[in-house]
Protein backbone atom coordinates (compact mmCIF):
# COMPACT_ATOMS: atom_id res chain seq x y z
CA UNK A 1 0.00 0.00 0.00
CA UNK A 2 1.45 3.22 -1.09
CA UNK A 3 1.50 5.56 2.27
CA UNK A 4 2.40 8.89 0.71
CA UNK A 5 -0.34 11.00 0.53
CA UNK A 6 0.77 12.18 -2.60
CA UNK A 7 1.20 8.98 -3.62
CA UNK A 8 4.33 7.47 -6.47
CA UNK A 9 4.20 5.37 -9.33
CA UNK A 10 2.35 2.09 -9.60
CA UNK A 11 3.46 -0.93 -6.97
CA UNK A 12 5.81 2.02 -4.94
CA UNK A 13 5.33 1.50 -1.12
CA UNK A 14 6.89 4.40 -0.02
CA UNK A 15 9.66 5.45 2.00
CA UNK A 16 8.30 6.78 5.51
CA UNK A 17 8.32 9.88 4.09
CA UNK A 18 6.43 12.39 1.73
CA UNK A 19 7.10 11.87 -1.84
CA UNK A 20 10.08 13.06 -2.66
CA UNK A 21 11.36 13.92 0.54
CA UNK A 22 10.10 17.31 0.79
CA UNK A 23 6.55 17.95 2.38
CA UNK A 24 3.99 19.81 -0.57
CA UNK A 25 4.38 23.64 1.17
CA UNK A 26 7.74 23.33 0.94
CA UNK A 27 7.60 21.81 -2.91
CA UNK A 28 4.69 24.68 -3.32
CA UNK A 29 7.06 27.44 -1.90
CA UNK A 30 9.97 26.12 -4.46
CA UNK A 31 7.86 25.93 -7.40
CA UNK A 32 6.58 29.71 -6.97
CA UNK A 33 10.51 30.53 -6.26
CA UNK A 34 11.05 28.76 -10.09
CA UNK A 35 8.34 30.16 -11.56
CA UNK A 36 9.94 33.35 -10.76
CA UNK A 37 13.49 32.32 -11.79
CA UNK A 38 11.68 31.72 -15.30
CA UNK A 39 9.65 34.92 -15.65
CA UNK A 40 12.93 37.03 -14.72
CA UNK A 41 15.64 34.69 -16.95
CA UNK A 42 19.06 34.92 -14.93
CA UNK A 43 17.82 36.32 -11.73
CA UNK A 44 19.02 34.62 -8.82
CA UNK A 45 15.54 34.46 -6.51
CA UNK A 46 15.88 33.37 -2.49
CA UNK A 47 14.25 31.12 -1.18
CA UNK A 48 14.11 29.22 1.70
CA UNK A 49 16.64 26.90 1.65
CA UNK A 50 15.88 23.60 3.65
CA UNK A 51 18.25 21.36 5.25
CA UNK A 52 18.41 17.88 3.32
CA UNK A 53 20.16 15.04 4.79
CA UNK A 54 23.41 15.24 3.09
CA UNK A 55 25.82 18.27 3.00
CA UNK A 56 26.36 22.23 1.61
CA UNK A 57 28.08 21.25 -1.39
CA UNK A 58 26.96 18.07 -2.31
CA UNK A 59 23.85 19.32 -4.21
CA UNK A 60 21.49 20.45 -1.61
CA UNK A 61 20.03 23.00 -4.14
CA UNK A 62 19.63 20.96 -6.87
CA UNK A 63 17.74 17.92 -5.05
CA UNK A 64 15.88 20.66 -3.91
CA UNK A 65 14.90 21.96 -7.37
CA UNK A 66 14.85 17.91 -8.47
CA UNK A 67 12.36 17.23 -5.54
CA UNK A 68 9.91 20.11 -6.11
CA UNK A 69 9.21 19.08 -9.84
CA UNK A 70 9.59 14.97 -9.75
CA UNK A 71 6.44 13.37 -10.08
CA UNK A 72 5.22 9.53 -10.70
CA UNK A 73 6.41 9.43 -14.38
CA UNK A 74 9.42 11.45 -14.46
CA UNK A 75 12.46 9.60 -15.38
CA UNK A 76 15.51 10.73 -14.03
CA UNK A 77 19.34 10.85 -14.90
CA UNK A 78 22.09 12.20 -12.32
CA UNK A 79 25.45 13.32 -13.67
CA UNK A 80 28.91 14.39 -11.26
CA UNK A 81 31.54 14.94 -13.36
CA UNK A 82 29.73 13.85 -16.77
CA UNK A 83 29.90 10.68 -15.21
CA UNK A 84 26.41 8.29 -14.35
CA UNK A 85 28.38 6.34 -11.74
CA UNK A 86 30.28 8.38 -9.46
CA UNK A 87 29.61 8.60 -5.65
CA UNK A 88 27.59 11.98 -5.98
CA UNK A 89 25.75 10.80 -8.42
CA UNK A 90 24.61 7.31 -7.62
CA UNK A 91 23.73 8.13 -4.03
CA UNK A 92 21.68 11.38 -5.54
CA UNK A 93 19.89 8.80 -8.19
CA UNK A 94 19.49 6.54 -5.26
CA UNK A 95 17.88 9.02 -2.94
CA UNK A 96 14.94 9.82 -5.06
CA UNK A 97 15.04 6.45 -6.25
CA UNK A 98 13.96 5.39 -2.34
CA UNK A 99 12.18 8.62 -1.38
CA UNK A 100 9.87 8.65 -4.69
CA UNK A 101 9.97 5.29 -6.60
CA UNK A 102 10.29 6.93 -10.36
CA UNK A 103 12.27 5.24 -13.06
CA UNK A 104 15.89 6.16 -13.25
CA UNK A 105 17.97 6.15 -16.14
CA UNK A 106 21.96 6.34 -17.43
CA UNK A 107 20.51 7.39 -20.77
CA UNK A 108 20.24 11.24 -20.95
CA UNK A 109 17.09 10.32 -24.77
CA UNK A 110 15.18 8.57 -21.69
CA UNK A 111 15.50 11.01 -19.15
CA UNK A 112 12.78 13.84 -18.53
CA UNK A 113 14.63 14.91 -15.23
CA UNK A 114 18.52 15.48 -15.30
CA UNK A 115 20.32 16.81 -12.25
CA UNK A 116 23.76 17.31 -12.57
CA UNK A 117 26.73 19.38 -11.33
CA UNK A 118 29.79 19.91 -13.99
CA UNK A 119 28.21 19.09 -17.26
CA UNK A 120 25.84 19.05 -19.76
CA UNK A 121 25.14 15.83 -21.78
CA UNK A 122 26.73 15.70 -25.20
CA UNK A 123 23.75 14.70 -27.03
CA UNK A 124 21.07 17.84 -27.84
CA UNK A 125 18.32 18.15 -25.06
CA UNK A 126 14.58 18.34 -25.92
CA UNK A 127 11.51 19.92 -24.86
CA UNK A 128 10.52 17.85 -22.87
CA UNK A 129 13.38 17.46 -20.63
CA UNK A 130 14.61 19.91 -17.34
CA UNK A 131 18.05 20.46 -16.58
CA UNK A 132 18.85 20.81 -13.04
CA UNK A 133 22.21 22.45 -12.24
CA UNK A 134 23.60 22.28 -8.69
CA UNK A 135 25.04 25.33 -7.95
CA UNK A 136 27.94 26.14 -5.25
CA UNK A 137 28.39 30.12 -5.89
CA UNK A 138 25.54 31.68 -7.68
CA UNK A 139 26.83 35.08 -7.34
CA UNK A 140 29.16 35.94 -10.91
CA UNK A 141 29.91 39.10 -9.04
CA UNK A 142 30.93 37.73 -6.03
CA UNK A 143 34.68 37.48 -6.93
CA UNK A 144 34.67 41.06 -7.32
CA UNK A 145 32.66 41.89 -4.87
CA UNK A 146 31.97 40.77 -1.83
CA UNK A 147 29.25 42.84 -0.54
CA UNK A 148 25.92 41.65 -1.71
CA UNK A 149 24.10 44.58 -0.97
CA UNK A 150 26.86 46.05 -3.68
CA UNK A 151 26.03 42.89 -6.06
CA UNK A 152 22.31 43.61 -6.23
CA UNK A 153 22.34 46.88 -6.34
CA UNK A 154 25.14 45.89 -9.58
CA UNK A 155 22.54 43.35 -11.09
CA UNK A 156 19.83 46.05 -10.71
CA UNK A 157 21.64 48.54 -12.40
CA UNK A 158 23.49 46.43 -15.04
CA UNK A 159 26.75 47.69 -13.92
CA UNK A 160 28.81 44.79 -15.33
CA UNK A 161 32.04 46.26 -16.04
CA UNK A 162 33.42 45.19 -13.32
CA UNK A 163 33.27 41.22 -14.55
CA UNK A 164 35.41 42.27 -17.41
CA UNK A 165 37.87 43.48 -15.10
CA UNK A 166 38.17 39.48 -13.71
CA UNK A 167 38.40 38.46 -17.65
CA UNK A 168 41.24 41.41 -18.21
CA UNK A 169 42.96 40.21 -15.58
CA UNK A 170 43.13 36.45 -17.02
CA UNK A 171 44.52 38.45 -20.14
CA UNK A 172 47.25 40.08 -18.53
CA UNK A 173 48.54 37.31 -16.67
CA UNK A 174 47.97 34.59 -18.95
CA UNK A 175 47.73 35.79 -22.32
CA UNK A 176 44.09 34.34 -22.68
CA UNK A 177 41.08 34.63 -20.86
CA UNK A 178 42.04 31.84 -18.58
CA UNK A 179 38.97 31.21 -16.72
CA UNK A 180 38.07 27.89 -17.93
CA UNK A 181 34.84 26.85 -15.64
CA UNK A 182 32.31 28.93 -14.20
CA UNK A 183 32.86 31.06 -17.06
CA UNK A 184 30.37 34.03 -16.56
CA UNK A 185 27.32 34.53 -19.05
CA UNK A 186 24.92 37.08 -19.61
CA UNK A 187 21.56 35.78 -19.95
CA UNK A 188 18.50 37.15 -22.63
CA UNK A 189 20.77 40.26 -22.49
CA UNK A 190 20.18 41.14 -19.01
CA UNK A 191 21.37 39.46 -15.66
CA UNK A 192 25.66 37.96 -15.49
CA UNK A 193 24.94 34.58 -14.21
CA UNK A 194 27.30 31.93 -13.30
CA UNK A 195 26.98 28.32 -14.80
CA UNK A 196 27.49 26.82 -11.75
CA UNK A 197 30.98 24.55 -12.20
CA UNK A 198 30.60 24.03 -15.75
CA UNK A 199 33.30 23.71 -17.73
CA UNK A 200 33.32 26.72 -20.84
CA UNK A 201 32.91 23.69 -23.18
CA UNK A 202 29.68 23.39 -22.37
CA UNK A 203 28.64 27.07 -22.83
CA UNK A 204 27.22 26.98 -26.11
CA UNK A 205 25.01 24.61 -25.32
CA UNK A 206 23.17 26.59 -23.16
CA UNK A 207 22.39 28.87 -25.50
CA UNK A 208 18.86 28.60 -27.21
CA UNK A 209 18.76 25.23 -25.35
CA UNK A 210 15.55 23.54 -26.35
CA UNK A 211 15.22 22.22 -22.57
CA UNK A 212 14.61 24.60 -19.42
CA UNK A 213 17.86 24.75 -17.35
CA UNK A 214 17.06 25.71 -13.44
CA UNK A 215 19.76 26.35 -11.11
CA UNK A 216 19.52 25.56 -7.04
CA UNK A 217 22.24 26.72 -4.59
CA UNK A 218 21.18 25.33 -1.34
CA UNK A 219 23.55 26.77 0.82
CA UNK A 220 23.46 30.46 -0.67
CA UNK A 221 19.53 30.05 -1.20
CA UNK A 222 19.09 30.95 -4.69
CA UNK A 223 17.25 29.44 -7.91
CA UNK A 224 17.43 31.11 -11.31
CA UNK A 225 16.79 30.11 -14.35
CA UNK A 226 17.59 29.84 -18.35
CA UNK A 227 14.30 29.42 -19.74
CA UNK A 228 13.68 27.33 -23.15
CA UNK A 229 15.28 28.93 -26.40
CA UNK A 230 16.54 31.77 -24.57
CA UNK A 231 20.20 33.91 -25.75
CA UNK A 232 22.69 32.93 -23.31
CA UNK A 233 26.41 34.91 -24.24
CA UNK A 234 29.51 34.30 -23.05
CA UNK A 235 31.39 37.76 -21.69
CA UNK A 236 34.48 38.37 -23.58
CA UNK A 237 36.22 41.19 -25.55
CA UNK A 238 36.45 42.09 -29.14
CA UNK A 239 39.89 41.30 -29.56
CA UNK A 240 40.21 38.15 -27.18
CA UNK A 241 36.92 36.50 -28.28
CA UNK A 242 35.19 33.31 -26.00
CA UNK A 243 36.79 30.15 -27.04
CA UNK A 244 36.34 26.66 -25.70
CA UNK A 245 38.57 23.68 -24.64
CA UNK A 246 39.70 21.54 -28.12
CA UNK A 247 42.09 18.75 -27.40
CA UNK A 248 44.24 17.07 -29.96
CA UNK A 249 43.02 13.84 -29.38
CA UNK A 250 39.85 12.02 -29.67
CA UNK A 251 38.43 10.21 -27.53
CA UNK A 252 39.84 6.97 -26.73
CA UNK A 253 37.14 4.86 -26.15
CA UNK A 254 34.57 5.68 -29.30
CA UNK A 255 36.74 8.35 -31.17
CA UNK A 256 34.80 11.30 -30.89
CA UNK A 257 36.31 14.40 -31.59
CA UNK A 258 33.10 16.70 -30.61
CA UNK A 259 32.98 16.09 -27.10
CA UNK A 260 35.00 16.65 -23.89
CA UNK A 261 37.40 15.00 -22.56
CA UNK A 262 39.23 14.14 -19.51
CA UNK A 263 42.28 12.72 -19.63
CA UNK A 264 43.26 9.54 -17.37
CA UNK A 265 46.49 8.68 -16.24
CA UNK A 266 47.09 4.66 -16.73
CA UNK A 267 50.40 3.57 -15.28
CA UNK A 268 53.06 5.18 -13.42
CA UNK A 269 55.33 5.71 -16.62
CA UNK A 270 53.34 8.14 -18.04
CA UNK A 271 50.88 6.36 -19.84
CA UNK A 272 47.15 8.30 -20.25
CA UNK A 273 44.23 8.63 -22.59
CA UNK A 274 41.77 11.04 -23.42
CA UNK A 275 38.16 9.74 -22.73
CA UNK A 276 34.82 11.39 -23.20
CA UNK A 277 33.93 12.97 -19.99
CA UNK A 278 30.03 11.69 -21.17
CA UNK A 279 30.66 7.93 -20.32
CA UNK A 280 26.27 7.72 -21.51
CA UNK A 281 27.91 9.12 -24.73
CA UNK A 282 30.63 7.13 -24.86
CA UNK A 283 29.16 4.10 -24.40
CA UNK A 284 26.16 5.02 -26.70
CA UNK A 285 28.77 5.36 -29.29
CA UNK A 286 30.33 2.58 -29.02
CA UNK A 287 27.02 0.96 -28.97
CA UNK A 288 26.34 2.63 -32.05
CA UNK A 289 29.63 0.56 -33.33
CA UNK A 290 32.22 3.72 -33.34
CA UNK A 291 35.44 3.66 -32.24
CA UNK A 292 38.59 4.89 -30.42
CA UNK A 293 42.43 4.20 -30.74
CA UNK A 294 42.22 2.41 -27.20
CA UNK A 295 38.78 1.02 -27.00
CA UNK A 296 39.72 -2.43 -25.81
CA UNK A 297 42.86 -1.39 -23.34
CA UNK A 298 41.18 1.67 -22.36
CA UNK A 299 37.96 -0.29 -21.50
CA UNK A 300 39.99 -3.02 -19.62
CA UNK A 301 41.63 -0.33 -17.50
CA UNK A 302 38.41 1.39 -16.50
CA UNK A 303 36.73 -1.77 -15.62
CA UNK A 304 39.49 -2.95 -13.52
CA UNK A 305 39.56 0.36 -11.67
CA UNK A 306 36.40 0.23 -11.26
CA UNK A 307 36.26 -3.72 -9.62
CA UNK A 308 39.43 -2.22 -7.52
CA UNK A 309 37.06 0.52 -6.33
CA UNK A 310 33.73 -2.11 -5.70
CA UNK A 311 36.04 -4.71 -3.69
CA UNK A 312 37.16 -1.87 -1.31
CA UNK B 1 46.10 79.43 -12.79
CA UNK B 2 43.40 78.87 -14.75
CA UNK B 3 41.29 82.62 -14.48
CA UNK B 4 41.32 82.93 -18.02
CA UNK B 5 38.78 79.90 -18.13
CA UNK B 6 37.36 79.99 -15.16
CA UNK B 7 35.90 83.56 -16.35
CA UNK B 8 34.65 81.78 -19.57
CA UNK B 9 32.18 79.76 -17.67
CA UNK B 10 29.43 81.85 -16.31
CA UNK B 11 27.50 78.70 -13.97
CA UNK B 12 29.00 77.65 -11.24
CA UNK B 13 29.93 73.48 -12.26
CA UNK B 14 28.67 72.43 -8.61
CA UNK B 15 26.35 74.59 -6.22
CA UNK B 16 25.77 73.86 -2.71
CA UNK B 17 22.98 75.21 -0.78
CA UNK B 18 21.94 75.29 2.91
CA UNK B 19 23.77 71.80 3.81
CA UNK B 20 22.85 70.15 7.04
CA UNK B 21 24.14 66.73 7.76
CA UNK B 22 22.93 65.58 12.04
CA UNK B 23 24.17 61.85 12.98
CA UNK B 24 21.10 61.67 15.61
CA UNK B 25 21.12 64.50 17.29
CA UNK B 26 24.63 65.13 17.29
CA UNK B 27 25.34 67.54 13.81
CA UNK B 28 28.19 66.94 11.68
CA UNK B 29 28.00 69.59 9.51
CA UNK B 30 25.55 72.58 9.43
CA UNK B 31 24.14 75.26 6.70
CA UNK B 32 27.17 75.05 4.35
CA UNK B 33 26.98 76.75 0.86
CA UNK B 34 28.90 77.53 -1.71
CA UNK B 35 29.96 77.06 -5.30
CA UNK B 36 32.83 75.59 -7.09
CA UNK B 37 33.20 76.75 -10.58
CA UNK B 38 35.08 74.92 -13.54
CA UNK B 39 38.43 74.35 -12.90
CA UNK B 40 38.76 75.38 -9.56
CA UNK B 41 40.45 73.56 -6.63
CA UNK B 42 38.86 74.10 -3.26
CA UNK B 43 40.37 73.32 -0.23
CA UNK B 44 38.09 72.54 3.02
CA UNK B 45 41.15 72.54 5.76
CA UNK B 46 39.59 72.08 9.69
CA UNK B 47 40.45 70.18 12.54
CA UNK B 48 39.60 66.31 13.24
CA UNK B 49 36.09 66.29 13.56
CA UNK B 50 35.07 69.72 12.07
CA UNK B 51 32.82 67.86 9.72
CA UNK B 52 35.00 68.13 6.64
CA UNK B 53 34.79 64.36 5.48
CA UNK B 54 31.29 64.75 6.60
CA UNK B 55 31.18 67.56 4.27
CA UNK B 56 32.65 65.82 1.51
CA UNK B 57 30.77 62.76 1.95
CA UNK B 58 27.43 64.46 1.16
CA UNK B 59 28.45 66.66 -1.27
CA UNK B 60 29.98 63.78 -3.52
CA UNK B 61 26.60 62.27 -3.34
CA UNK B 62 28.15 59.36 -1.04
CA UNK B 63 25.86 60.25 2.37
CA UNK B 64 22.44 61.72 2.03
CA UNK B 65 22.04 64.40 3.88
CA UNK B 66 19.67 65.62 6.25
CA UNK B 67 18.70 68.70 4.62
CA UNK B 68 19.85 70.69 1.81
CA UNK B 69 20.97 70.34 -1.93
CA UNK B 70 23.91 70.13 -4.18
CA UNK B 71 23.32 70.85 -8.14
CA UNK B 72 25.93 69.69 -10.40
CA UNK B 73 25.75 71.22 -13.90
CA UNK B 74 27.43 69.63 -16.88
CA UNK B 75 27.16 68.34 -20.44
CA UNK B 76 25.08 65.78 -20.29
CA UNK B 77 23.75 65.76 -17.48
CA UNK B 78 22.11 68.89 -17.68
CA UNK B 79 21.97 70.74 -14.30
CA UNK B 80 21.21 67.45 -11.92
CA UNK B 81 20.28 67.53 -8.35
CA UNK B 82 22.61 64.90 -7.14
CA UNK B 83 20.47 63.93 -4.06
CA UNK B 84 17.35 63.62 -5.35
CA UNK B 85 18.26 62.04 -8.95
CA UNK B 86 18.21 58.50 -9.56
CA UNK B 87 21.12 56.26 -7.96
CA UNK B 88 21.76 54.38 -11.13
CA UNK B 89 22.62 58.28 -12.60
CA UNK B 90 24.36 59.18 -9.29
CA UNK B 91 26.43 56.36 -9.33
CA UNK B 92 26.81 56.47 -13.08
CA UNK B 93 28.31 59.98 -12.42
CA UNK B 94 30.79 58.37 -9.64
CA UNK B 95 32.48 56.44 -12.38
CA UNK B 96 32.97 58.89 -15.41
CA UNK B 97 32.59 63.03 -14.41
CA UNK B 98 33.67 62.61 -11.20
CA UNK B 99 36.47 60.60 -9.44
CA UNK B 100 36.94 60.22 -5.70
CA UNK B 101 40.65 60.03 -4.75
CA UNK B 102 40.03 58.22 -0.67
CA UNK B 103 43.11 58.78 1.99
CA UNK B 104 43.64 55.07 2.31
CA UNK B 105 44.36 53.82 -1.21
CA UNK B 106 43.06 50.41 -0.35
CA UNK B 107 39.71 51.61 0.18
CA UNK B 108 39.84 53.14 -3.29
CA UNK B 109 41.86 50.38 -5.62
CA UNK B 110 41.40 46.46 -6.03
CA UNK B 111 44.05 45.04 -4.52
CA UNK B 112 43.53 41.68 -5.83
CA UNK B 113 44.06 42.52 -9.81
CA UNK B 114 46.79 44.42 -11.46
CA UNK B 115 47.53 47.80 -11.77
CA UNK B 116 46.59 47.48 -15.41
CA UNK B 117 42.83 46.19 -14.41
CA UNK B 118 42.88 49.13 -11.77
CA UNK B 119 43.05 52.04 -14.55
CA UNK B 120 41.11 49.86 -16.70
CA UNK B 121 37.84 49.64 -14.88
CA UNK B 122 36.19 52.80 -15.43
CA UNK B 123 36.48 52.29 -19.22
CA UNK B 124 35.11 48.50 -18.81
CA UNK B 125 32.34 50.23 -16.78
CA UNK B 126 31.46 52.73 -19.86
CA UNK B 127 31.44 49.61 -22.25
CA UNK B 128 35.05 49.48 -23.58
CA UNK B 129 35.79 45.94 -24.89
CA UNK B 130 38.50 46.24 -26.24
CA UNK B 131 41.51 44.72 -24.45
CA UNK B 132 44.28 46.15 -26.70
CA UNK B 133 43.00 49.82 -26.41
CA UNK B 134 42.59 49.08 -22.46
CA UNK B 135 45.81 48.07 -21.98
CA UNK B 136 47.26 51.06 -23.92
CA UNK B 137 45.12 53.46 -21.66
CA UNK B 138 46.47 51.94 -18.71
CA UNK B 139 49.98 52.16 -19.77
CA UNK B 140 49.79 55.94 -20.73
CA UNK B 141 48.20 56.69 -17.17
CA UNK B 142 50.72 54.68 -15.68
CA UNK B 143 53.87 57.07 -17.14
CA UNK B 144 51.49 60.38 -16.65
CA UNK B 145 51.42 59.61 -12.67
CA UNK B 146 55.04 58.87 -13.09
CA UNK B 147 54.87 54.23 -12.28
CA UNK B 148 57.22 52.51 -14.49
CA UNK B 149 54.48 51.18 -17.21
CA UNK B 150 56.90 47.46 -16.60
CA UNK B 151 54.78 47.46 -13.49
CA UNK B 152 51.17 47.34 -15.64
CA UNK B 153 50.52 43.45 -14.45
CA UNK B 154 51.83 43.99 -11.04
CA UNK B 155 49.51 44.11 -8.02
CA UNK B 156 48.78 47.51 -5.77
CA UNK B 157 49.98 45.73 -2.89
CA UNK B 158 53.68 45.07 -4.41
CA UNK B 159 53.57 48.55 -4.55
CA UNK B 160 54.50 51.60 -2.13
CA UNK B 161 52.22 54.09 -0.33
CA UNK B 162 53.44 56.75 -2.73
CA UNK B 163 52.97 54.82 -6.09
CA UNK B 164 49.60 53.16 -4.50
CA UNK B 165 48.22 56.75 -4.42
CA UNK B 166 49.18 57.73 -7.47
CA UNK B 167 47.56 54.64 -8.91
CA UNK B 168 44.41 55.83 -7.40
CA UNK B 169 44.14 58.87 -9.25
CA UNK B 170 45.14 57.25 -12.53
CA UNK B 171 42.15 54.86 -11.99
CA UNK B 172 40.33 57.66 -11.30
CA UNK B 173 41.61 60.40 -14.23
CA UNK B 174 41.21 57.69 -17.21
CA UNK B 175 37.86 58.81 -17.23
CA UNK B 176 38.49 62.45 -17.94
CA UNK B 177 36.61 63.40 -15.08
CA UNK B 178 35.24 67.35 -14.56
CA UNK B 179 35.37 67.15 -11.17
CA UNK B 180 37.54 65.25 -8.36
CA UNK B 181 37.29 64.59 -4.83
CA UNK B 182 39.75 64.08 -2.56
CA UNK B 183 40.05 62.98 1.39
CA UNK B 184 43.47 63.75 2.51
CA UNK B 185 45.12 62.23 -0.30
CA UNK B 186 48.83 62.56 0.83
CA UNK B 187 47.83 61.70 4.87
CA UNK B 188 50.09 58.81 5.50
CA UNK B 189 52.77 59.82 3.04
CA UNK B 190 55.72 61.38 4.47
CA UNK B 191 57.39 64.52 3.31
CA UNK B 192 59.09 63.90 0.03
CA UNK B 193 56.57 61.40 -1.15
CA UNK B 194 53.96 64.30 -0.31
CA UNK B 195 55.83 66.82 -2.14
CA UNK B 196 55.96 64.52 -4.99
CA UNK B 197 52.43 63.75 -5.28
CA UNK B 198 51.48 67.41 -4.68
CA UNK B 199 53.65 68.23 -7.65
CA UNK B 200 51.98 65.79 -9.67
CA UNK B 201 48.81 66.62 -8.56
CA UNK B 202 49.28 70.64 -9.41
CA UNK B 203 50.27 69.79 -12.65
CA UNK B 204 47.44 67.16 -14.16
CA UNK B 205 45.12 69.45 -12.44
CA UNK B 206 46.61 72.25 -14.87
CA UNK B 207 46.45 69.74 -17.75
CA UNK B 208 43.42 68.49 -17.90
CA UNK B 209 41.29 71.92 -15.94
CA UNK B 210 39.80 69.49 -13.16
CA UNK B 211 37.70 71.10 -10.55
CA UNK B 212 38.82 69.71 -7.13
CA UNK B 213 37.23 69.59 -3.61
CA UNK B 214 39.94 68.59 -1.04
CA UNK B 215 39.75 67.63 2.22
CA UNK B 216 43.16 68.16 4.34
CA UNK B 217 44.11 69.05 7.54
CA UNK B 218 47.57 70.23 6.26
CA UNK B 219 47.84 74.02 5.08
CA UNK B 220 50.59 73.67 3.01
CA UNK B 221 48.97 71.25 0.85
CA UNK B 222 46.16 73.44 0.93
CA UNK B 223 48.83 76.50 -0.03
CA UNK B 224 50.58 74.93 -2.15
CA UNK B 225 47.09 73.33 -4.48
CA UNK B 226 44.05 75.34 -3.76
CA UNK B 227 42.69 78.39 -5.29
CA UNK B 228 39.90 78.61 -2.51
CA UNK B 229 40.44 77.75 1.07
CA UNK B 230 37.02 77.04 3.14
CA UNK B 231 38.01 77.08 7.30
CA UNK B 232 35.65 74.21 8.82
CA UNK B 233 35.32 74.72 12.88
CA UNK B 234 32.94 72.51 14.64
CA UNK B 235 30.70 71.54 11.75
CA UNK B 236 30.30 75.38 10.28
CA UNK B 237 31.81 77.28 7.77
CA UNK B 238 33.65 79.84 9.37
CA UNK B 239 35.39 81.68 7.01
CA UNK B 240 36.28 81.36 3.06
CA UNK B 241 38.58 82.92 0.70
CA UNK B 242 41.31 83.11 -1.38
CA UNK B 243 43.83 81.21 -0.56
CA UNK B 244 46.68 83.22 0.37
CA UNK B 245 44.11 85.59 1.77
CA UNK B 246 42.74 83.41 4.20
CA UNK B 247 46.06 82.03 5.28
CA UNK B 248 47.93 85.57 5.03
CA UNK B 249 45.43 87.72 6.72
CA UNK B 250 43.13 85.50 8.99
CA UNK B 251 39.48 86.72 10.12
CA UNK B 252 38.19 84.57 12.32
CA UNK B 253 39.44 83.65 15.36
CA UNK B 254 39.64 80.44 15.08
CA UNK B 255 41.59 80.75 11.27
CA UNK B 256 43.77 82.43 13.22
CA UNK B 257 44.60 79.77 16.16
CA UNK B 258 44.72 77.29 13.16
CA UNK B 259 47.14 79.44 11.05
CA UNK B 260 49.57 80.64 14.34
CA UNK B 261 49.74 77.18 15.28
CA UNK B 262 51.08 75.63 11.77
CA UNK B 263 52.61 78.18 9.92
CA UNK B 264 55.34 79.22 13.37
CA UNK B 265 56.13 75.48 13.41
Amino acid sequence: MNNTPWGGPEGFTGSGYNFAYLDEQTKRMLRRTILKAVAVPGYQVPFASREMPMPYGWGTGGIQVTASLIGPKDVLKVIDQGSDDTTNAVSIRSFFARTTGVQTTERTCDATLIQTRHRIPEQPLREDQIMVYQVPIPEPLRWVEPRESETRKMHALQEYGAMHVKLYEDIAQHGEIATSFDYPVRVGGRYVASPSPLPKFDNPKMSGCPALQLFGAGREQRIYAIPPYTEVRSLDFEDYPFTVQSWKQSCALCGAEDSYLDEVIMDDAGKRMFVCSDTDYCRQRREQGYSGPMNGEGRDFLDRIQATEDSE
Amino acid sequence: MNSAMILEEDRPLLEVRGLNKYYGWHPGCLDVDFELWPGEVLCIVGESGSGKSTLLNCISGQTAPTSGQVVYRAPGYGELDVHQSRESVRRRLMRTDWGIVRQNPRDGLRMGVSAGANIGERLMAVGDRRYGRIREKALTWLERVEIDPGRVDDRPDTFSGGMQQRLQIARNLVSEPRLIFMDEPTGGLDVSVQARLLDLLRALVAQMGLAVVLVTHDLAVARLLAHRLMVMHRGRVVETGLTDQVLDDPQHAYTQLLVSSILQA
